[in-house]
Formats: structure tokens, sequence, C-alpha cells
């Protein structure tokens, strides 16, 4: 039996392998590929060299513009959502009454799609600023921090859920011989909870900030940009080189290949620093 | 055992995954819509083109602002559309490739006026849908409420005194003042500016100085324009303004409007005008609770300021055109043809056109009382018929792509919520041409 599914393994294995190499590796490599030459349809494309890649930088400031407002946003969101989520991670694992039900209700915005939250939020967020007689076009901040609100809605309640489950993995005897050699709270917290909770540190951190970067739906719902482009992020100029211009098809590939190039970097020096920072029990 | 059970799950999924990638068959035409508002209308056309010709008509309609990638991810399958549509010559540009020569297509040669087609180096690239019109709809019975006023402010008697901005201008601010005698919240109804509904002032209310401006530098017809001066922009702010200032809604809050909004505002008398075309009919009439009786509704030219602009007329013009797909098979390019003609010129096909899809066709198989039936249709219609009147065509067809005008629609909202200037705007509308059309 177990040398049979040995031999038949690769047929086991064939179509999750053609499946990936149909919707991933092969749009993969054609997507670099098209990123040097000019195009309307992928079939025929006209070989320009790297005049797309200069025109990406150097044509206009959407591109620069998008990162920065990008990063200030994945900064802010990825700290405030881990912060919080942690937070009710802690009060969650205290055997409250209820906690079943409030990890299943910050759980539960997680599993409404992108686009539909941006309506709502936009919604929401208009009808309060209507009190002051603008919406959320008026002022970048406001896409601004209205894309932060709606982030960490959605986010918390997931981050949330593995927090919860790294701290019920901490043995309870370290809390109880901590407190015996006098230690308070906030000693417990910070030398035995947060070193033993790094890994979930290292998951979350990485999925909201991989998540934050390349934001899409929720940011073309919200705020499509506006006031202008002021809160267009990466994704969505993409998107807008791509469909929006005559001809620059090709400048939307090239920006898409620098923002892979530009995660994948982000998330490895991530990743590195917070492995760094586990601790081996 | 567990060998046949392995390979009949093999199997299964091979069939599964074959029966996955079928096409559809030899007398199915793939018709990619442009017009959203005109996907309810198409279903119905096919349905009655299979009832009488026994082929299927597979409509796919983009989502509103959405046509060109649409298109550019259909055209590349292996099915791709047949038959799509081209937004003038600009979109000719991008698709040439794909535009099959229509010179000798039956329904080319009942065009009324073969300057009305996408013609290129002697090819007929594509064939106009309709023609229509947009100007500023108003409510005859708000208007007739404010003309019967004692203490209005002007003097004019009748809507028929209105032939320049000037007189207009005067009789919205004076119907503004009376705004609680008339039931209205405002004079014009929202300004929608919402990115994605503004088109009705980047590109429609834009037409009217770019097509001034063209006919100073001699250059009216002409596709690829790589400038502009905008030397027309504060006959454009005179317009734009009158919008902001006289409308329902505070200027500030209109990043959140669209078109809908403005059109159900007309349709439930909270307004007296709304700038649009002869294709919102449907908009206004759907709305429950719709006050506007169909014989109030009437258009106005988009009187902006110019000198001589009494004989201004409606801007008229075609936004879509057909074209067929030059890289399909030879069989599906006939079925393409076959269709346009039964459309165009079969009685069915007409009573369709006029009824359902409400379209002015511009081709010779229509007579004068098969003019469309809906009340925005005939304003059009009547308005291109009369006398001393020139109809202002549509050159924004020549406006660069989407991001150009997304860039124009922001600016506009900016500056209605006060955070950029006029300057500002103007800068925009010549620095982003220039930069799209390079």
């Amino acid at each position: 039996m177990q040398r049979s599914l040995q031999k038949y393994f690769w047929l086991f294995l064939l179509p999750t392998l053609i499946a990936f190499a149909i919707s991933f590796l092969v749009p993969f490599v054609m997507g670099i590929g098209l990123s040097f030459t000019e195009f309307t349809t992928v079939q025929d494309a006209r070989f320009v060299g790297l005049q797309n890649y200069i025109d990406a930088i150097v044509g206009n400031a959407d591109f620069i513009n998008a990162f920065w407002f990008t990063v200030k946003f994945t900064v802010v969101s990825v700290v405030s959502i881990n912060l919080l989520a942690f937070i009710l991670a802690l009060f969650l694992t205290k055997g409250l009454k209820g906690t079943n039900f409030f990890r299943t209700a910050f759980f539960t915005p997680n599993l409404i799609g992108g686009i539909v939250l941006g309506y709502i939020w936009q919604l929401i967020i208009n009808g309060i600023l209507a009190g002051m007689g603008v919406d959320l076009t008026y002022d970048a901040s406001y896409g601004f921090w209205g894309l932060v609100v709606l982030m960490n809605w959605q986010m918390i309640g997931y981050m949330m859920i593995i927090y919860v489950a790294g701290l019920q993995n901490i043995p309870t005897e370290l809390g109880e011989v901590a407190s015996i050699d006098g230690a308070n709270g906030w000693q417990t917290l910070r030398h035995i909870t947060l070193p033993l909770v790094m890994p979930s540190v290292t998951v979350c951190t990485f999925l909201t900030l991989s998540n934050s970067f390349k934001m899409f739906d929720q940011n073309y719902a919200l705020t499509a940009g506006a006031p202008g482009k002021q809160t267009q992020m990466l994704a969505l100029d993409i998107y807008n080189t791509f469909y929006g211009s005559v001809g620059q098809e090709g400048v939307g590939q090239a920006k898409a290949v620098l923002f892979f190039i530009l995660v994948s970097l982000i998330a490895l020096v991530q990743l590195r620093i917070t492995r760094s920072r586990e601790a081996d029990v | 055992m567990k060998k046949i059970l392995f390979f009949t799950l093999l199997a299964v999924l091979i069939v599964s995954f074959a029966a996955g990638c079928s096409q559809g068959d030899e007398n199915t035409l793939y018709f990619l819509n442009f017009k959203p508002e005109s996907a309810a209308a198409f279903e119905k056309v096919a349905m009655k083109y299979k009832e009488e010709t026994g082929k299927t008509l597979r409509v796919v309609t983009a989502a509103s602002g959405t046509y060109e990638q649409t298109l550019k991810s259909e055209i590349s399958k292996a099915d791709p559309p047949v038959l799509f549509q081209l937004n003038g010559l600009n979109g000719y540009n991008s698709w040439k490739d794909y535009c099959m020569d229509l010179k000798s297509s039956t329904l080319y040669s009942h065009l009324s006026d073969p300057a009305l087609a996408i013609s290129v180096d002697e090819g007929v690239y594509g064939l106009p849908t309709a023609v229509e019109g947009y100007g500023i709809i108003y409510n005859k019975a708000i208007t007739d409420r404010y003309f019967a006023l004692g203490n209005r402010g002007v003097s004019y008697t009748s809507m028929e005194d209105i032939k320049s901005f000037e007189a207009l201008s005067a009789l919205v601010r004076d119907m503004t003042q009376h705004k609680e005698e008339l039931g209205i919240r405002g004079v014009f109804a929202s300004t929608s500016l919402k990115s994605g509904e503004d088109w009705r002032f980047h590109t429609h209310l834009a037409n009217m100085p770019i097509y001034y401006e063209f006919v100073d530098r001699e250059i009216l017809g002409q596709s690829n324009i790589d400038n502009v001066a905008f030397s027309y922009a504060s006959e454009y702010k005179n317009l734009f303004d009158l919008y902001l200032n006289h409308s329902t809604t505070d200027p500030k809050l209109l990043g959140s409007k669209q078109v809908a909004d403005s059109m159900s505002e007309f349709a439930l008398g909270q307004c007296a005008m709304v700038q649009n075309g002869n294709w919102a009919w449907s908009q206004i009439a759907d709305i429950s609770g719709n006050t506007v009786k169909s014989e109030d509704i009437k258009f106005l030219p988009l009187y902006i300021g110019v000198p001589g602009e009494e004989k201004q007329g409606l801007c008229v013009g075609t936004e879509t055109y057909f074209a067929v797909n030059k890289q399909a098979p030879a069989e599906k390019q006939q079925l393409a043809l076959d269709f346009l003609s039964w459309l165009y010129t079969s009685d069915n096909g007409k009573e369709l056109i006029t009824k359902e899809l409400g379209y002015i066709a511009p081709y010779d198989t229509f007579k004068d009382d098969e003019a469309p039936a809906d009340p925005l249709g005939k304003e059009v219609y009547s308005w291109m018929n009369r006398e001393g009147v020139y109809t202002v065509p549509w050159v924004f067809s020549v406006f660069p792509g989407q991001n150009f005008k997304n860039d124009v629609g922001a600016g506009l909202l900016q500056y209605a919520q006060g955070t950029k200037t006029w300057d500002n705007v103007k800068e925009i509308f010549v620095n982003r041409w220039k930069e799209e059309t390079r």
C-alpha cells in the first residue's frame, strides 16, 4: 500500500500542479515578459526594453505618491491592528463570561468581502461627516483614517483568534511560577507571555503587513483615490494605469512587477526580524 | 478494487475538466454591450431574435465605466466577442487590429449619412448604434408654475425666451429666490461628482468649450489632437457654477452623489432641471413616486455664454459604434452582420430599436413615424430638425482615455468643495490632456 502510493504520488499532485501552473506560474512568467513590451491584448506585444519601467517611476508622480501613501497606511494599520487584537485576545483568554460570543462577534467582519465593507463604511463615514457639511472626498486625511478604521474592523477579529490560540498554548505553570517569584502582572506579560507568543506575532504581522500593502478592494470601494489620487494605494494605481489610459498597459505591468518585488522584499525582511525574536521552549 | 476506484475517480476528473472547457456552438453570437442602460432591452432583443431565427445572441454587458477592461480580457479568450462596440475614433485607434471592414455590409448601405460611420482610409470600421442628444432636461410643469408667478423678477414669459446663458442665468437665479413657492429644493439636480459618476461634467459639459475651441482652430473632425488650450474655460465655468450654486445639494457634499441621485431628484419633482441625455428617460420613468409627466419633459441646449449661441441646439452625436471582430472566424462574422441587418432593417428589429432600446437610429430604413416613443427621444428628434438651429457634435470622442477624464472629474469635485481653484482645474485639463496623448 505504502509503496504503490509512493509510485503514484505525482498523479495525486497533478491536478493541483496543473491548476497552480495555469493560474499562477504561467501568468506570472507572461506578466514579467509583458512588462518589457507595449501591448493591448496579451497576444500581440512589441518589445520596448526598459521604457515601461522608466515611465512607471519617472513618467509621473502617481506611483511614488501611491507608494508613500501605502507605506503610511501599512505602518499605522499594522501597529493598530496587532495592538488591538492582542489586547482583545488577552481579555478573551481570561475566562470571562460570554467569551465565546465575543470571539465570534469580533471574527464576523472578516467574513464579509472587502468591496461590500468599503461601501458600507462609505455610507457610515459619509453619514457622520455630513454633520460637518462635507464628505469622504473632501480631505485626504478622512480617506486615510477611513481606510485605517475599515482595515482594523476587518482584520482585528482574525488576528485576535491567532493570538488567542498562541496564548492558550502557554503552560499555566509558567505564570504560577512567576507569581510565586513575585512578578507582577506587567512583568509576567513582558517576560513570560510576550516571548512565548512571538510565533503568533510573526504570523500576525506577516498577514497584516502583506494584506495592508496589497490592499485593493477596500481602497477601490471606499475612496477610489478621492480626492484626486491622494488616497490611491499601489494596487489601485496599477489597476488605473493598466485600464485607464490608452497604450499604458505595459507601464501598468511594469508597476505590477515592481510591486511584486517590493512586497516580497518587505515580507522577507519582516519574517527574518520577528523570527529572530521567537523563543524556544 | 482500489485500482478500479482510482481510475473511475480519474475519469470523473478528466470528464468534468473537459466539460468546463466546452464552447458555445456555431449558432451563438457573442455580443459585448457597452451601455448598461440598454442591458435589459438587449435581453429582450436576444429572446425575439432566438424566436425568429433560432440563433442565439449572447449579450454580456460590462459594468458602467469598465468596458475597455472587459473587452481587453474577453477578446483574448478562446471564445472572444464577435460583435463589440467602439466609443468613437479613440476607441478605433486602440482596437484597429480587431475591426473588420464593414464597407460591404448591408447595414452600411442603409446608413443615412456616411459621415456618421467611423471611416479610415477607404475602410469603414464602425457603424453608429444610435444618435443621441443631451442638454438640460427641464420640467415644464415647474417652469410654467414659475412663469405664472406675479412677483417674478425676470421679464421672460416662457422657456421659448431662454436662448442664451445670460437669460438662463437670470431665470435660474430668480427661480432660486422663489423656490419655496415652486415647491423645489433647488433649480438644478445634484451635480453628481462621485468618481465614476462625474461623466456628465468631465465629458458631456466639457464638450461645449472644446467644440468651440476646435471650431476656432478649424480642427473639427480630426482625431489625435495632442493639445488643447481650454480657451473657453470661463464659459464652462459659467454654467458649472450655475449648477453648483443653485442646486438641491450643498457643493461640499457632491463627492458622494451619483447620477441616479440626480435623476431621482428630478423625477420626484425636487428640482426643475438636470443635465442629461435622452438615454435617461428610463431612469426618470422607472422611479417609484415619479411626479413628472411625460408631456412636461423638455430639453434646453447647454448655453455657456458664447456669442451667437441663440442658434445653438442640443449636443447630438453617436457614442458607440458597432464593430465586428476581424480575428473571429468568418462564419461568426457573418452571424454578426446578419444580426445587425436584422436589428436595423426587419420590422421586428426596428420595433425593438424604437420601443425597447429607445434609439434614434440613423438608418434610412426608419421612417419619420418610427422615431422613438419616449419624450426625450422625441425632443432630440425635434431639436435636430428645428429650422435655423445648429447641433453641436460630440467632440468628446477625441478626449484622451479614462485617466484624463477621472482626473478632470476629481479636479471639478475639489473645485466644488473649495479645496482647488478654477485655475487648478484649467491646469489639470490642459496638462493631463497633453500627458495622456503623448
